[in-house]
């Protein structure tokens, strides 16, 4: 059970955060963004083995997701509610989705 | 405190504040963002079901320009950064360098759309269109729900440099700033998704 004092003091927290990245950190995860879709293009044209491929696309596509979310939506810094209502709809999404195209054979091509 | 009741504030933020101690406009658009994953996760699987099953063309190896849309990536990718600089600024009370950077990122926006017309219209002088065959329909639904938030976007944006110059958005009233950026990074992550997803895997088809 919350108090008022209780809430007043994570309203506090909510609004100054546990800790601002400073622009330079923000920067470096731009340029980490922007290596990744240079390699993601890159791999795009390699012909090597198709489900490796797309592994490999997958998981820097997962990549970029992680990190957008994390620092320049806040997640990491900010409280912990948040991320976990976005959590839950991504997760509703996957495996709601997931399971229709599993359904319909998508991933057996 | 009895339950069902709330105890609700506003700060000299200018934010409401509810007994959970969490700004509502703020919750409020985390929660309209799960939701809108499950809005482009439908188009998403829609894409992904019919994909490869167009029984004419024009294919997507046909008509996708992989470099440009590439540049494209990049520029919103751009934009996001611009985004939370632009944040920064305003809590720092840069009022000068928020318009700066809140109108760069209008103007990558632009660019992302401006691109993505000009792809659009290509692709139409390409024989596709969005009753052409299962491809086009999908694509462009997918690609043009998409474009749309980036227009929405553009326009909040562009609204917040006007905000800002009216000084009804300031150092001391931040929330909205950081909700139109949390929709934006939004936006900058399913083109992440569709990106991937849409042009880069191939398709696998027996179609060239």
């Amino acid at each position: 059970m919350s108090t008022p004092s209780d809430a007043q003091a994570d309203v506090h927290e909510d609004l100054h955060e546990r800790r601002h990245p400073q622009p330079w950190e923000y920067v470096k995860i731009a340029l980490i963004l922007a290596v990744l879709t240079a390699a993601e293009v890159a791999v795009s044209y390699m012909d090597v083995n198709h489900a490796l491929q797309i592994a490999a696309l997958l998981g820097m596509m997962v990549i970029k997701f992680v990190l957008v979310v994390l620092w320049y939506m806040h997640v990491r810094f900010d409280n912990p509610a948040y991320g976990r209502v976005f959590t839950l709809g991504i997760t509703l999404a996957v495996v709601v989705y997931g399971v229709v195209l599993l359904c319909f054979g998508v991933f057996q091509k | 405190m009895e339950a069902g009741t709330a105890i609700e504030r506003k700060d000299d933020h200018g934010a409401h504040y509810t007994s959970t101690g969490l700004p509502t406009v703020k919750v409020a658009m985390w929660i309209f963002l799960a939701s809108e994953t499950l809005l482009f996760g439908g188009l998403i699987s829609t894409y992904l079901l019919y994909r490869g099953r167009s029984v004419v063309g024009p294919y997507p190896k046909d008509v996708f320009d992989i470099p440009y849309t590439s540049v494209s990536a990049f520029v919103l990718l751009a934009s996001s950064l611009t985004m939370v600089l632009a944040l920064g600024a305003i809590q720092r009370g840069e009022d000068h360098r928020f318009r700066i950077w809140i109108m760069a990122t209008a103007l990558l926006g632009l660019t992302f759309i401006s691109g993505q017309i000009y792809e659009f219209t290509s692709f139409f002088h390409e024989g596709l269109a969005i009753d052409t065959n299962l491809f086009g329909s999908t694509f462009f639904t997918l690609t043009g729900f998409h474009g749309a938030h980036v227009t929405v976007g553009i326009l909040m944006l562009m609204s917040l440099a006007s905000l800002n110059s009216q000084g009804r958005v300031t150092k001391d009233n931040p929330i909205a700033v950081e909700m139109v950026g949390l929709y934006w990074h939004f936006v900058d992550i399913v083109w992440i998704i569709i990106f991937t997803v849409v042009y880069l895997i191939p398709t696998g088809s027996p179609h060239p």
